[in-house]
């Protein structure tokens, strides 16, 4: 067993929505938010223990849902804008209500969600159904007293910030200060401050003169965790740029370029589409970054460029079937990674409902799957393996018996705990790892 | 023995439809498995690899060429998907330039009135078998440990090393050049080859006399072929995407029932009949040619307007 005698083996609970495209806890934990294909955002809180109901302490239940985008047309290029959330990220918590950004491809907002567990009665100047009083009825003074009601859970959009992006946007991230964002499509990443919506700066841009020369893409960007001026951005060709914001407004010219050399004797037509990053993460201590291409996670020094220090398989298996994967676009997918809250293991998804994690100091790793047909509440989870040759031991599943069409592009890792969130397409499933 | 290589070209043939049928059928999880590919195995030995390559390699690049040009009709297309196919095209058409493939096919192209089955007979001339002399593999394959062999026929070949030498380029391109001026789909001995010295790839040697004996070699072929064209077009035709094609693209084809069908035909994609339809603008994809450089030296003028004919119909195909 990969788990040590002192671990239980992860329990789970079980939610639905649609299609889930994003997946994030906040900064405590307390607060989980998904985004599906429909434009809804769901938010999940985490309960609190409680003496009455002692099981269900961890239990992740509906706190909000909201409709956060629409599906739009554009006009100019009769051309569909879809409502799907690409991604969320949440704002460190300043005061009782909470901030996250939702985007699609083309707008990003700003949501506050708030809580409200008392009404004002007893105004003035309006009746307790709203209509308004005739001043010259009232004769005398009250103050109004606040009286509780059910809690109500609001989500107001505060900041809509709209036509920055040509292209499809594909990340946004928080920077460390707090008060700026940046936001990246296909060939370009901006720089928000949250309070302006009416512009944004530029700092990277990666479009040909002539489009005709077009060949790499942005795929993912994010900053740096503590340095506010940092951020890296990774691309169609397997590179990741890390660029300093003080060198220059325009970030064209990376401060480091990281990207493993290639292999010559595993090349194939393949190999591009490989190598592209589809996720790019920095750790908490920020010292290293995990990429993800589609068949491997590798992990960085940033003080070293050359290569990966790191590198786990995720599902090696399916390089002889790269083929297949192109024609039925399955070779596309674009796999999420995450880190746990001290660094030490790592989380990313397969296909079938697997999903695998890495634990960085024991080497080891284990692939589990989200599957209701195969857990249920309270009970372990088995792990899974892929028979990749000669006779298949019970319990294994063959290649060729995965399901393709249940992918695990999305997870997410509690900040703190080990508590994970895995999205199989509209179920989201909440892992976690029960310390007795 | 040339009753022998018929057979085995006839196989080749049939096992190349097989797969081109089953790759554009939906819904199943296929294998590339070759019945056909195994027998010629047996038969052409090495040679084969290099012509199961061949095959698979001009399956890759139709496969990609439709998967640019099938793209959401009411969303805008994935920027970085489509550059990733694009790329695997240039680099699909830019190892055929080196081994003259490429050559060959644009030249079959530009014959005539020709139909189209005929103009992917021409295609598939190319990629014939090679006579049993020729060097015995070109690319190293690498097995993946837990491969199925049926099922490592088509993905192996395609995901080995795709660097060919010098020497291959020759017997490849010799054995080619030796297929259309016969017109006939057989094989001789290597003496007469080389005499003959057509070449059809971009060699050192070419000059103009020898590629006029090209040009003629290919109306030999296509008429030595014609019979068979028929039931090429036949085979080839199952394979063409018809607007009215049942199952999930349907409803899609109903609503953009007044879009011109033609679009597509992979016949027609091909040699770029049709104006660009109307399908918003991708904004990659207005005019991305596939940037392969010119042929090598001493490659005729008319070979190099072919080209320039090839990327204005890839700049139809891809974009409007």
């Amino acid at each position: 067993s990969s788990r040590s005698a002192s671990r239980r083996p992860p329990t789970f609970l079980l939610n639905r929505s649609d299609i889930i495209s994003t997946v994030e806890f906040n900064y405590s934990g307390e607060l989980l938010a998904t985004g599906d294909k429909g434009g809804r955002v769901v938010i999940f809180q985490r309960e609190q223990e409680s003496k009455n109901r002692p099981l269900s302490r961890g239990e992740y239940n509906v706190y909000s849902t909201f409709q956060s985008h629409e599906p739009e047309f554009d006009y100019l290029k009769s051309l569909e804008i879809e409502e799907k959330i690409n991604k969320i990220r949440w704002l460190p918590q300043q005061n009782a209500a909470h901030f996250l950004l939702s985007t699609n491809d083309k707008t990003i907002k700003l949501w506050k969600i708030s809580e409200r567990d008392k009404r004002a009665e007893g105004y003035n100047l309006k009746d307790e159904d709203g209509r308004l009083r005739d001043p010259f009825r009232i004769t005398t003074l009250r103050v109004p007293v606040l009286m509780p009601m059910d809690l109500m859970v609001e989500a107001s959009p505060r900041r809509i910030f709209a036509n920055a992006h040509t292209y499809h946007i594909n990340s946004i991230s928080v920077n460390s200060d707090h008060e700026t964002y940046l936001s990246a499509d296909d060939l370009r990443i901006n720089l928000w401050h949250l309070e302006i919506t009416d512009r944004s700066f530029n700092i990277v841009d990666i479009k040909p003169a002539n489009m005709e020369e077009l060949t790499e893409v942005i795929t993912a960007a994010e900053c740096h965790p503590h340095q506010c001026n940092v951020f890296v951005y990774s691309s169609s060709k397997g590179t990741i740029r890390l660029c300093d914001m003080r060198a220059a407004a325009l970030c064209d010219r990376h401060s480091k370029f990281f990207e493993e050399p290639e292999d010559p004797s595993s090349r194939s037509f393949f190999s591009e589409i490989i190598s592209s990053i589809s996720d790019v993460k920095f750790s908490h201590s920020g010292r290293y970054m995990m990429t993800r291409d589609y068949l491997s996670v590798k992990v960085w020094d940033l003080n070293m460029e050359n290569r990966p220090v790191e590198t786990y398989q995720v599902h090696e298996y399916l390089r002889s079937k790269l083929c297949s994967l192109y024609e039925n676009d399955c070779i596309f997918d674009k796999f999420e990674c995450c880190w746990n809250g001290s660094d030490s293991a790592i989380m990313t998804g397969s296909y079938n409902n697997f999903f695998r994690m890495f634990d960085r100091n024991t080497r080891r790793d284990i692939t589990l799957e989200a599957s209701r047909e195969n857990s249920k509440p309270r009970a372990m989870l088995k792990p899974r393996k892929v028979c990749t040759g000669g006779k298949r031991k019970k319990d294994e599943i063959s290649v060729d018996s995965l399901d393709f069409n249940k992918k695990i592009l999305h997870t997410a890792w509690h900040p703190k705990e080990n508590v994970i969130a895995v999205a199989a397409t509209n179920n989201l499933y909440i892992f976690q790892d029960k310390i007795n | 023995m040339s009753a022998c290589t018929l057979v085995s070209v006839s196989t080749v043939l049939g096992c190349h439809s097989c797969f081109r049928v089953d790759m554009f059928s939906k819904g199943t999880k296929r294998k590339f498995s070759d019945d056909g590919g195994e027998m010629s195995d047996e038969s052409l030995g090495g040679a084969n690899v290099s012509s199961s390559y061949n095959l698979q390699r001009q399956s890759l690049l139709d496969m990609s060429l439709i998967k640019l040009q099938l793209c959401h009709m009411l969303v805008e297309p994935n920027l970085c998907r489509s550059v990733l196919i694009a790329n695997t095209v240039r680099q699909i058409q830019e190892e055929m330039t080196h081994d003259g493939s490429w050559q060959a096919v644009t030249e079959a192209f530009c014959n005539g009135s020709q139909s189209p089955s005929e103009r992917l007979v021409a295609t598939e001339v190319l990629c014939r078998s090679r006579e049993q002399d020729a060097e015995p593999k070109l690319f190293s394959v690498i097995s993946y440990e837990g491969c199925r062999e049926e099922e490592v026929v088509a993905d192996e070949t395609l995901c080995s090393v795709s660097v060919s030498d010098a020497a291959s380029n020759v017997c490849l391109s010799e054995s080619v050049g030796h297929c259309w001026e016969t017109g006939e789909l057989r094989v001789v001995e290597s003496d007469e080859e080389t005499s003959e010295g057509s070449r059809l790839g971009p060699g050192d040697d070419d000059d103009d006399d020898e590629d006029d004996e090209d040009e003629d070699e290919v109306d030999e072929e296509e008429e030595s072929s014609r019979e068979d064209s028929k039931s090429m077009g036949q085979v080839f035709g199952t394979f063409e995407i018809k607007n009215g094609s049942s199952g999930p693209d349907s409803a899609l084809e109903e609503l953009f029932s007044d879009v011109d069908a033609s679009y597509y035909d992979l016949d027609t994609m091909l040699t770029g009949i049709q104006s660009a339809p109307k399908m918003g603008p991708y904004d990659l994809l207005d005019s991305l040619a596939p940037s392969h450089g010119p042929p090598s030296l001493g490659s005729p003028s008319n070979c190099r307007s072919d080209l320039n004919e090839l990327d204005h119909i890839m700049e139809i195909i891809v974009g409007s």
